[in-house]
């Protein structure tokens, strides 16, 4: 069951159900993906990567690769630039190893070849003499002086004196006094926590296709969330001006923030410059696995206290995330989200990022969040479970609300936890029976969202349709929502408008499609360009009727005149305007260029019934609901894909999904089969409710959508397992083994 | 070893392709067929990105020799429709955003069509079970199941 409670605007087009414009080549296969995309006398391209978790590159011999004929061309980090800016360095030092390997599958080298039995012949030629070094994969040792030392001297300012030189990053939140807030605490739970690093899993492997000209202009063609990012790091990795780089984004299968940065593209661009030819590479599922995305693994320490009439006094979290071998400073939004459903008087939050040998972390829905937001969900709950209190009443008690000083020091806007607690309340599902061994859980999530720049371009076609040039890869239906919102400001059928995503070179800078931004900012920028090609219509028709411009209107898809002492005139359609465009001025267009703000926070409530086997510590969710604010559903299917995609992907993070390294320091679970995402046959239908809060940042009230639902079923499903079994975990993911463990544990 | 000449059939119509010994069917398809509409996701057969149909059965095109099709019957995606007629299949995905990023879609529909060609009539559990080998990671395979259940009715003219 699909429940939408409606806002009380009047939309025509925004709120419905159409059919998405990429439908018909989806769904027959002639939609072009990464690796769809081929041109005459294209060479493959393969990467090498390093068998060592840490290692000296102390020579690379590529002479007998390269005297195999059909080789074109060899490539290592010396054929790179060299940037001065560090985090591009540190970007380009991912994609191609610069005298040291960081982690197991680090790039060294890459070969361009004619065919693939040639180029992986070739990999094999290429010979990498190393020197091991110690090496450290998990965050709580990574965190010890004494640790291995993945990178020298990365620690930022924040970073207190004394730490390991594997911290890069500290940071700290909150208000209030905590002493007294623990003081006044009738019971006060600290529990430690940690969570296993994820992959995004997106189904597609990264796939790219350049072609460097002699000229020294060039083209890619890559499966990206964000083509003008791409052509940022690219160019600047390249040591070439961006305009001399067009990147076109493919269709795109899936990236949940895993394609928000580069891997292979400035390697194939390399390849392609020193070969003379077009080379395109694809990633194989296990390189995908070791060396790229997955998100942070954590380790965490929550400390809350509560009354017994479950009012939350104080509380306290500190996050210590790993992130691979380069730095970064996702730890700063799980501090920040910890405890932002709250309406606390004493909050501290503090985060260390750690450096470990493991590919760098890359952002994956929500990143940050889920785990601090795990974290502090389950203590709540336990708190919930030793003073007897119903834990959807408790959070009502506690719960953020518009003017409440956040944890992270913002004061929220009209928000919807609170309307989405009291729907979970009122659900069905918060009332049914549980049977033997089963358990409900609920969990509170919250993600920032976000706008950024956006650019877009609306053109009124001569036969009264519209095109809509944008510059966001589309991953979750956004060509939709971006038509809808062109159609229902114009006052025109959703069919009359075709949305196009561009390349570079053809529109401002977009920022990554990421942040859940895009449906919010792109189409704040497309109801703004509307409304620049609207008053470009209201004025040729006061040319027309020979009337002040201010005396034209526009209404329903038509100009009209602005009330009777404007004249007696019929209305002209947008169609009756474009006919004759070229008799009145010419060509009518609207653009708008923003770096969009007020994204609007979001809030989901989850509720997870699982039943978990005594013998064997197997959990079976039986049923599953989210509750979301949507600020406006622009197209109410598209907004529950992502609930329930997202609540799927935070089942898998909670039931199953881990990178697993050996004492060796290679990963061993790099394939679908050994990192296993949740299948269908895993799950039960994940029925959504949208709730519609309008965020007063957008003219439709919009705000993201994508982000959130990864956030609670963390928790949800700890809540659940520990209700249904009596004991509660501390660690994700809660595999078979670790419950049996822990239910034999209590006996 | 010299490449192989192979004579087929792919969705009812006859081909011939050349391919190396250790090609897969996939990448036949793909590379020298022109048919881009099976994907690869895992290279291993636990991803069901590349489902075809071969001589009535599905199979992981990337577990299947190219030289292994001699003279039998495949079916792809772009098989389904008929001119510019949808598979309902097609359609009832289309119309109940059983696709969000739709790079698993192909191999999904495949799989389906084939369940529904042996059974009209599947329960949930059936149609999630027999796309258990077929991942997703945009949907949470709900609107997916609908999909499905809702052609199957289209078909069955309910």
């Amino acid at each position: 069951m699909n429940v939408v409670s409606k806002t009380k605007a009047d939309f025509k087009v925004v709120g419905t159900r159409v059919a998405r414009p990429d439908g018909v080549d989806k769904v027959t296969g002639r939609a072009l993906y990464g690796a769809d995309f081929s041109v005459p006398g294209m060479q493959v391209g393969l990467i090498l990567r390093s068998p060592h978790a840490h290692a000296i590159i102390n020579s690379i011999d590529a002479s007998d690769a390269l005297a195999l004929p059909g080789v074109k061309a060899v490539v290592t980090s010396a054929d790179l630039g060299l940037p001065e800016d560090e985090s591009l360095r540190d970007v380009q030092d991912n994609c191609m190893a610069r005298g040291k390997v960081l982690y197991d599958g680090h790039a060294v080298a890459a070969v361009a070849a004619k065919d693939m039995v040639t180029a992986k012949a070739a990999l094999k030629l290429i010979k990498v003499d190393y020197t091991p070094l110690p090496h450290v994969t998990e965050v709580d040792e990574a965190i010890k002086v004494d640790a291995p030392v993945v990178q020298e001297a990365r620690a930022d300012d924040s970073v207190p004196e004394g730490s390991s030189p594997n911290v890069t990053h500290y940071c700290e939140f909150g208000h209030g006094d905590l002493e007294a807030g623990f003081a006044s605490a009738d019971k006060i739970i600290e529990r430690s926590f940690t969570t296993a690093a994820t992959h995004q899993g997106y189904i597609e492997p990264h796939a790219c296709l350049a072609t460097f000209g002699n000229d020294g202009k060039a083209d890619l063609w890559c499966c990206t969330q964000g083509q003008f990012f791409v052509r940022e790091l690219c160019a600047g990795i390249m040591e070439m001006e961006a305009s001399q780089l067009r990147v076109t984004a493919s269709e795109i299968g899936g990236g949940f923030g895993g394609k928000t940065t580069v891997f292979i593209e400035p390697v194939a661009l390399a390849l392609s410059r020193k070969a003379g030819r077009p080379v395109k590479i694809v990633m194989s599922r296990v390189d995908v696995f070791r060396a790229t995305g997955p998100t942070v693994s954590s380790s965490m320490d929550v400390r809350i206290g509560m009354t017994k009439d479950g009012r939350i006094t104080a509380g306290e979290a500190k996050l210590r995330y790993q992130g691979g071998a380069f730095p970064c400073v996702t730890v700063d939004m799980g501090a920040q989200a910890a405890f932002a459903a709250y309406d606390m008087e004493a909050v501290r939050t503090q985060g260390w990022n750690a450096l470990t040998n493991r590919p760098k972390e890359a952002a994956y829905r929500a990143p940050g969040a889920p785990m601090a937001i795990y974290a502090v969900e389950s203590v709540v709950d336990e708190l919930c479970q030793e003073l007897d209190l119903d834990p959807l009443d408790v959070r009502l008690k506690n719960a953020a609300d518009a003017g409440t000083k956040a944890s992270y020091g913002v004061t929220f806007d009209q928000i919807g936890l609170r309307a989405t607690l009291e729907a979970a309340k009122e659900h069905a599902h918060y009332h049914a029976p549980l049977g033997e061994n089963q358990g409900r859980g609920l969990s509170c999530g919250f993600w920032f969202n976000f706008g950024g720049n956006t650019c877009v371009s609306l053109n009124v076609n001569s036969d009264g349709t519209v095109g809509v040039t944008e510059g966001n890869p589309d991953i979750g239906g956004s060509r939709a929502s971006i038509s809808m919102m062109a159609a229902e400001e114009m006052g025109i059928p959703y069919e009359k408008v075709r949305t196009v995503i561009t390349d570079t070179n053809s529109l401002g800078h977009n920022d990554v499609t990421d942040g859940s931004r895009v449906t919010f900012a792109v189409g704040l920028a497309t109801i703004e360009a509307a409304r620049a090609a609207i008053r470009v219509m209201c004025s040729r028709v006061a040319k027309i009727w020979g009337i002040d411009e201010d005396a034209v209107v526009w209404e329903d898809g038509a100009a009209k005149p602005s009330g009777p002492n404007a004249g007696d005139f019929e209305p002209m359609t947008l169609a009756d305007i474009a006919a004759i465009a070229s008799e009145t001025g010419g060509p009518i267009a609207g653009h708008h260029e923003v770096n969009a703000e007020g994204a609007g926070v979001s809030f989901g409530v989850h509720l997870a019934d699982v039943e978990v086997d005594p013998e064997t510590g197997a959990t079976q969710v039986l049923r599953y609901t989210v509750f979301q604010d949507a600020g406006k559903a622009v197209h109410p299917d598209y907004v529950e894909g992502q609930m329930q995609g997202g609540a799927v992907q935070g089942i898998g993070w909670a039931l199953n999904e881990e990178y697993i390294y050996g004492e060796d320091g290679r990963l061993q679970n790099a394939g679908f089969l050994d990192y296993r995402i949740p299948v269908a046959s895993d799950l039960p239908n994940i029925d959504t409710v949208i709730l519609e809060i309008p965020n007063p940042g957008h003219p439709y009230g919009v705000r993201g959508v994508g982000e959130t639902p990864i956030v609670p079923p963390l928790a949800a499903l700890s809540n659940a397992v520990s209700r249904a079994v009596g004991v509660r975990l501390h660690e994700l993911p809660m595999s078979p083994p670790k419950i049996l463990k822990a239910i034999t544990a209590k006996g | 070893m010299k490449n192989i000449h192979v004579s087929t059939t792919i969705n009812g119509d006859d081909a011939e392709f050349v391919c190396a010994p250790e090609e897969t069917l996939l990448d036949a398809l793909r590379n020298r067929l022109g048919l881009s509409g099976a994907k690869e996701g895992c290279g291993t057969g636990d991803c069901g990105a590349c489902t075809v149909e071969m001589d009535g059965r599905l199979v992981c095109s990337c577990l299947v020799l190219g030289a292994e099709v001699q003279d039998a019957q495949i079916k792809t995606v772009e098989g389904m429709a008929i001119g510019e007629a949808l598979h309902p299949l097609q359609q009832a995905f289309i119309d109940h955003a059983a696709l969000q990023c739709g790079i698993c879609t192909p191999g999904i529909l495949v799989a389906a069509k084939t369940l529904l060609e042996r059974n009209p009539d599947p329960s949930d559990t059936e149609i999630r079970y027999w796309l258990a080998g077929n991942l997703c990671r945009c949907t949470g395979y709900d609107k997916i199941i609908k999909a499905v259940q809702i052609a199957a009715a289209d078909m069955r003219g309910a």
